[in-house]
C-alpha cells in the first residue's frame, strides 16, 4: 500500500469525513473568512484529500490559518464538513514526534494583560500535541 | 429553579465580570447557579478528531456531575458552552466515543448524554422568558442602540447548538428588547472575530475583528455586546476606536439594577 | 394431481451468468408433478413463448412456473401465454430468479441453490392454484384533474378534444398556476401569458370542460372506472353565476392593506380580488382573512357597488360529489421556503429575492409595471448577483437532494433579458454546473455569455452581506481562478429549488397513489409507464411526478390525457380475480377485516345458517365486493379468525410456499 493511500485512510478515520460526498460547488472557499490568508483553500482540502495529495497539505502554512470558526461546515450543501479535513491534516502534521506547532515557552511572549485564558488554551490545543 | 453551572477558566479570571453578573442578575430573576464542585477546563475547543479521546473527558466529567445532581447544566462563555454542547452530543450519538469515554471514567453510572445543556441565554429565553425578564428591568436601556455579537462558537454547528438560526439568529436581539435597548442588525455578528489565531497571526485577527466592529459601527450601534471572552478581547484590541464591547449579562444587570456595566472599570 | 411445466429464463446472461440455468431446470423437474422441464435464452420472446404453448398442449399441462425476471416485468405477459393456449391465466407463477437471486448474488453455486429453492416454492403453490376469472366493471365516461396548471390545462383539454367530460379541480380561485406568474419562456422567450391564456379561455369555452376554481378534494372513494369523488367548493362570498367580473368591488373596497399573493407579497391588494386580469373563471373573490364585513360586520362597500348584486357575506363552503372513470394529478410545484439559507440574507434583505420574485419584478402586469427596480428603495439595480442551485443538490438536510432542473434555463433567460433590457447592468450567475439537456437550450445559455456579456463565474456564494450604504457584498468562491470574490450588488436572486405543492401528500393518501421520499408521485414504470400511477386509474400530468419545464409538462399532460382516453374509451374493465374472500362458516362479524381495509371493499349481513337439530341462527357476516377490493391482503392478516382469505395467495398456498423453501 502506498503511503498516501495510508494517509488518506488515517485522515478518513481521524475526521470522519468522506470526501466523496463533495460535489465540487465551491460554498466552503466563498464562505471561508481566512481565505485570503490561506495557500490551499478548503475546496481544495477536500479535492487534494482525495487525489491522495496530502503531504502537499501537511506541509502548507494553510493548516494553521483556520480559524475553526464552521462557517463551511454549517453552509456547505453536502455535509462534507471541510474544516474537519483541515484540522485531521493538522493533526497528522502535530501528532508527530517534535512537530508541534505551538510549544508552551512561547505562551509568555504572546501574552499581554486582557488575553483571556481562553485563547491560550485553545491554541494548545489546535496548534500541539 | 437551581442550574447546575459550569464557569469555565476564563470566569474565574479575565472575564470574571461575566461571571459576577451573571450570578447577579440570576439571583434578581428568581434562579439558582451551583457551581459544580470540581470542575476543569473544557479546553476551550471541541477536537473534531473522532480518536480524540482524552481531551474531550473534562466536559463529560462536568456533564456526568450534572447529571448526578438532577440538574440542567449552564454556561455563559461561548467556547464552554460550545464544548459541553458537541461533547454531550458526541456521547449521545456516537456510541463508540462515548463506549471509550465511559471505559476511561468509569463512572458509577456510564454517561450517554441525559443532561440538558443551556446557554445562559437559553435560560433567560426559554425558562425565565422574555415577559418576565422585561418586568424586572428597572433601568431600561430605553434608545441604546446595542449591536448583538454572536460569532461562531455560540451557533456552531446550528444542528448541535440548537439554540438558533445560525444564520439569521434573534436571540440575543430578543435580549436587548427585553431591557429596552434598540438591537442593531448588522451582517457580520455571525462571524469569525479571528479568535485563537490572535496568538498565531495577530493580523488575521485585527482583520477579522475590525470587519465585524466597522459593520455594526456602520448600523449606527453605540455599544456591542458578546457571550465570549476571546470575542471581547479581539474586539476591544482590534477595534478600539469602534463601539465599546461589554458582555451581555453586564447590560443584563445594569438594566435590573443590580450593578452592571461600568463596574469593571472602576474596579 | 397437477400436470406442471417449468420454463427456465436465462435472461441473456443476467440470469444464466449468476445461475446454472440448466441445473435449475433438472432439479425442478423431479419435483412431485412436474411432467416437463426446459430452460431457454429468452422466455419473453416469441419463440420463447410458442415453447411454453407448445409445452401446454403437448403435455396436457394444468399448471406453468416461469423461473424468470420480477412478476412486475412479464407475469401479464407469461399469463396471456398460457391464455392462448388454453390455460386458465391463473394457473401460472413466477419464481423471481433475477432480482431475487441472479442480480443480488455472485457466487454462482449458491446462485443457483437458491433459484432451485424458489422455483420449487413456486411449484409448491402452483399445486394449490385454482382457475380465477375476472369480474367485469362498468367505466364512468368523465375524468376529474387535479389542479389547474399548464398540466392540468393541457391534460383537460385533450381529454374533452376526445370528446369525453372532464372537470379542473383548482384551490385558487383561477386556473392557470404558476406559469400566469411568468413573464418570458425559455428557450424562445414567448410572453408566457401570451401562450397560456387563450388554453386559459378554451377550458372555460369548453361545454365538456367544467372548472371548479377556488375548490378542493376532499374524499376519494371507488375504484378504476368508478370513483366517487367529494369536492369542497369553498365559499368566496361571491355569486359565480352573478359576477360580470367588472372589477368594481375590487377598486372600491377601502381594505387596502392586503399582501398579494400573486405577486409574491411585493406589493398589496384589496379584500375582495380578482387575481390578475386574464383570470378563468373571472370572478371575483373576498379573502375571509382581511375582509371587515366578514370579520366584524362593519363594511358592506363591495355589495353597495356590486351592480349586479352578486356579493353574498352568507355564502358557505359547497360539497359536491361526482363520479369519474379516471383522475389526473397535476398538483404542481412551489418554490422552497428559504428559511434555511440565511447566509444569502434572504429575509434580512429587501432586494434579495427569489427568481419567482424576480418575474414577477419584470412582468409588465408586476408590481413594478414590467420595470426592474430594487425592491429597497425602488432604483435601478446596476450589479445583479444570481445565484444558482439554492437549496437544490442539497444532502445536508436543509434543501432538496434533487436537481431541480429548471433553474438553469431560467436563470439564462432572467440573465440575457437584464442585459438587453439594460445594457449598464453587470450581471454574474454563479453556478456549480450548467445544465442545459433540451433543444436550443445549450445553445440559449452560450447566448446569454457570449452575445449579452452575462458573467458565469464557476463557484458559490458563501455568504450575502447587506452593507449600511444599502449594497449587498457578495463573498463567493470562482474556482476557475481560484480566488474568493467580493462583489458589491444592488440586488441577489435566488433559484430556490422547487418541491411538490403542500397538497400533493394528502391528496396522495386518499388517493392510494404513492408517492417517493421527496413527496413526487411515483410513475408506474420509471421509464415505460411515466404517467401512470401505480394505482389503476390513476394519472400523473407534470410537475407533481418530478421538476419540468414546460415543454416536458406539456408533452406529458398530453400522453396522460391519452391514457385517460383510452381508459375512457372503454365500456367495461376487467378487474383482478386475485381479491379477498370470507368464509361464512369461520366468520364471527367482528369488524376487524372492515377496519383495517384501505378500500371500503367489506361490508356485512345478517344471514342464516342452518344449525344443529334443525335450528336456524341469524349471524353477521362479512362479504366483499370483488369489483371495490384490490387484494392488498390486509383484511386476512387482521381476520382473528382465519375466515379471510386472498384467491390466488390463500393461506395454504403461501404455507406450502414456506415449506418448500424449509424443506
Amino acid at each position: 500500500m502506498t503511503n498516501s493511500q495510508e494517509l488518506k485512510e488515517t485522515l478518513a478515520r481521524i475526521s470522519g469525513v468522506d470526501v466523496r460526498k463533495c460535489m465540487r460547488c465551491g460554498k466552503c472557499s466563498g464562505t471561508c473568512p481566512a481565505y485570503d490568508e490561506m495557500e490551499y483553500h478548503p475546496h481544495e482540502f477536500v479535492y487534494m484529500v482525495e487525489k491522495g495529495e496530502i503531504e502537499k497539505l501537511m506541509a502548507s502554512p494553510s493548516l494553521y490559518k483556520c480559524l475553526s470558526c464552521f462557517a463551511c461546515v454549517e453552509r456547505c450543501p453536502r455535509g462534507v464538513e471541510p474544516a474537519k479535513v483541515v484540522e485531521a491534516v493538522r493533526l497528522l502534521v502535530i501528532r508527530q514526534q517534535g512537530c508541534n506547532h505551538m510549544t508552551p515557552d512561547q505562551i509568555p511572549a504572546l501574552l499581554d494583560e486582557d488575553l483571556p485564558q481562553q485563547a491560550i488554551v485553545s491554541a494548545m490545543r489546535k496548534y500541539s500535541k | 429553579m437551581i442550574f447546575s453551572y459550569y464557569p469555565g477558566c476564563t470566569l474565574k479570571n479575565k472575564a470574571a465580570e461575566l461571571d459576577r453578573t451573571a450570578r447577579l442578575a440570576a439571583e434578581r430573576l428568581g434562579f439558582t447557579l451551583e457551581e459544580l464542585p470540581e470542575w476543569q477546563c473544557c479546553g476551550g475547543v471541541f477536537s473534531s478528531a473522532r480518536d480524540e479521546i482524552a481531551s474531550k473527558l473534562a466536559a463529560v466529567r462536568a456533564l456526568a456531575a450534572a447529571r448526578d445532581a438532577g440538574h440542567d447544566l449552564v454556561t455563559l462563555c461561548s467556547a464552554c458552552h460550545n464544548v459541553l454542547k458537541q461533547a454531550n452530543d458526541a456521547m449521545a450519538h456516537d456510541a463508540d466515543f462515548a463506549m471509550k469515554a465511559n471505559n476511561y471514567m468509569q463512572l458509577e453510572t456510564p454517561y450517554h448524554g441525559e443532561t440538558r445543556v443551556l446557554h445562559y441565554l437559553e435560560v433567560l429565553r426559554d425558562v425565565v422568558g422574555w415577559d418576565r425578564v422585561a418586568a424586572a428591568v428597572t433601568h431600561p436601556l430605553a434608545g441604546q442602540k446595542v449591536a448583538a455579537y454572536y460569532g461562531c462558537l455560540l451557533l456552531r454547528p446550528g444542528a448541535v447548538m440548537a439554540m438558533d438560526n445560525p444564520e439569521n439568529p434573534v436571540i440575543m436581539e430578543d435580549f436587548l428588547r427585553a431591557l429596552g435597548a434598540d438591537p442593531v442588525i448588522y451582517p457580520y455578528r455571525n462571524e469569525c472575530c479571528g479568535g485563537y489565531i490572535t496568538l498565531e497571526d495577530p493580523d488575521l485577527a485585527a482583520k477579522k475583528s475590525r470587519q465585524v466592529a466597522d459593520s455594526a459601527a456602520g448600523f449606527g450601534a453605540q455599544q456591542m455586546v458578546t457571550a465570549c471572552p476571546l470575542c471581547l478581547y479581539n474586539i476591544h484590541k482590534n477595534a478600539a476606536d469602534g463601539p465599546e464591547i461589554c458582555y451581555f449579562t453586564e447590560l443584563l444587570a445594569q438594566a435590573l439594577g443590580v450593578g452592571g456595566k461600568g463596574a469593571r472599570d472602576d474596579q | 394431481m397437477q400436470r406442471i411445466g417449468v420454463f427456465v429464463c436465462w435472461c441473456g446472461s443476467n440470469i444464466a451468468a449468476t445461475v446454472d440455468v440448466e441445473a435449475v431446470a433438472e432439479a425442478l423437474s423431479h419435483e412431485p408433478g412436474v411432467v416437463f422441464s426446459a430452460n431457454y435464452q429468452y422466455m419473453c420472446s416469441e419463440a420463447g413463448q410458442n415453447l411454453i404453448k407448445d409445452a401446454i398442449r403437448d403435455h396436457q399441462l394444468t399448471g406453468v412456473v416461469i423461473c424468470s425476471c420480477s412478476p412486475r416485468m412479464h407475469e401479464q405477459t407469461f399469463r396471456k401465454t398460457a391464455a392462448a393456449a388454453g390455460l386458465n391465466p391463473y394457473m401460472v407463477e413466477i419464481a423471481n430468479i433475477r432480482e431475487q437471486c441472479s442480480w443480488i448474488h455472485k457466487d454462482k453455486a449458491a446462485g443457483t441453490e437458491k433459484a432451485i429453492i424458489l422455483g420449487r416454492a413456486a411449484v409448491a403453490k402452483v399445486h394449490l392454484n385454482a382457475p380465477l376469472v375476472a369480474g367485469e366493471s362498468p367505466v364512468t365516461k368523465r375524468a376529474l384533474v387535479i389542479g389547474g396548471g399548464i398540466a392540468g390545462i393541457q391534460t383537460a383539454l385533450d381529454i374533452a378534444d376526445a370528446g369525453f367530460e372532464v372537470d379542473i379541480v383548482e384551490k385558487e380561485p383561477t386556473i392557470g398556476g404558476k406559469m400566469t406568474q411568468l413573464d418570458k419562456t425559455f428557450p424562445t422567450l414567448d410572453c408566457a401569458a401570451c401562450i397560456l391564456t387563450p388554453k386559459m379561455v378554451d377550458c372555460a369555452q369548453d361545454e365538456r370542460i367544467h372548472i371548479y376554481a377556488y375548490s378542493e378534494v376532499e374524499k376519494v372513494e371507488g375504484f378504476v372506472g368508478n370513483f366517487t369523488v367529494t369536492i369542497k367548493k369553498k365559499a368566496r362570498f361571491v355569486d359565480e353565476t352573478k359576477c360580470t367580473g367588472c372589477g368594481l368591488c375590487t377598486e372600491k373596497c377601502p381594505q387596502k392593506k392586503v399582501p398579494n399573493l400573486f405577486n409574491l407579497g411585493l406589493d398589496t391588494r384589496r379584500a375582495i380580488y380578482i387575481p390578475f386580469a386574464q383570470a378563468v373563471p373571472k370572478v371575483a373573490t373576498i379573502d375571509a382573512d382581511y375582509c371587515n364585513m366578514l370579520k366584524n360586520g362593519k363594511c358592506g362597500v363591495c355589495a353597495k357597488v356590486c351592480t349586479a348584486g352578486a356579493i353574498d357575506y352568507k355564502q358557505t363552503d359547497q360539497h359536491i360529489e361526482e363520479k369519474y372513470g379516471a383522475i389526473v394529478v397535476a398538483t404542481g410545484y412551489n418554490p422552497i421556503k428559504l428559511d434555511s439559507f440565511e447566509e444569502y440574507a434572504y429575509a434580512q434583505s429587501p432586494d434579495v429575492v427569489t427568481s419567482l420574485e424576480f418575474e414577477r419584478l419584470t412582468n409588465a402586469a408586476g408590481p413594478t409595471g414590467g420595470t426592474l427596480l430594487r425592491p429597497s428603495d425602488g432604483k435601478h439595480p446596476h450589479t445583479i448577483v444570481f445565484v444558482q442551485c439554492v437549496g437544490s443538490r442539497d444532502t445536508s438536510g436543509c434543501g432538496k437532494p434533487y436537481c431541480s432542473k429548471i433553474c438553469c434555463m431560467y436563470t439564462a433567460k432572467h440573465a440575457m433579458l437584464t442585459r438587453d433590457k439594460y445594457p449598464d447592468t453587470e450581471v454574474y450567475v454563479f453556478y456549480i454546473d450548467v445544465r442545459t439537456p433540451g433543444k436550443n437550450f445549450d445553445e440559449f445559455y452560450r447566448r446569454a455569455v457570449e452575445e449579452y456579456g452575462v458573467h458565469y463565474i464557476k463557484g458559490m456564494v458563501g455568504k450575502v452581506a447587506p452593507q449600511a450604504d444599502g449594497t449587498l457584498m457578495v463573498q463567493a468562491s470562482d474556482l476557475i481562478s481560484n480566488e474568493q470574490l467580493h462583489i458589491s450588488a444592488d440586488m441577489v436572486v435566488l433559484a430556490a429549488a422547487i418541491e411538490p405543492d403542500k397538497s400533493a401528500r394528502p391528496l396522495a393518501t386518499m388517493l392510494t397513489a404513492s408517492m417517493d421520499t421527496n413527496d413526487f408521485f411515483t410513475e408506474a414504470h420509471p421509464k415505460l409507464r411515466p404517467v401512470e400511477s401505480p394505482t389503476a386509474g390513476i394519472f400523473l400530468s407534470g410537475a407533481c411526478q418530478g421538476p419540468k419545464d414546460i415543454p416536458e409538462t406539456v408533452a406529458q399532460a398530453g400522453a396522460a390525457a391519452s391514457k385517460v382516453i383510452g381508459l375512457l374509451s372503454k365500456n367495461k374493465l376487467t378487474g383482478n380475480p386475485c381479491v379477498a374472500r370470507s368464509d361464512e362458516m369461520l366468520c364471527n362479524g367482528c369488524s376487524s377485516c372492515e377496519k383495517v381495509c384501505p378500500y371500503g371493499a367489506i361490508s356485512y349481513e345478517d344471514k342464516e345458517f342452518r344449525m344443529p337439530n334443525r335450528t336456524v341462527a341469524i349471524r353477521r357476516v362479512a362479504k366483499v365486493n370483488p369489483a371495490v377490493c384490490q387484494g392488498c391482503g390486509a383484511c386476512t392478516v387482521a381476520c382473528p379468525s382465519g375466515a379471510m382469505d386472498l384467491l390466488g395467495f390463500s393461506n395454504r398456498q403461501i404455507m406450502a410456499e414456506v415449506d418448500a423453501i424449509c424443506k
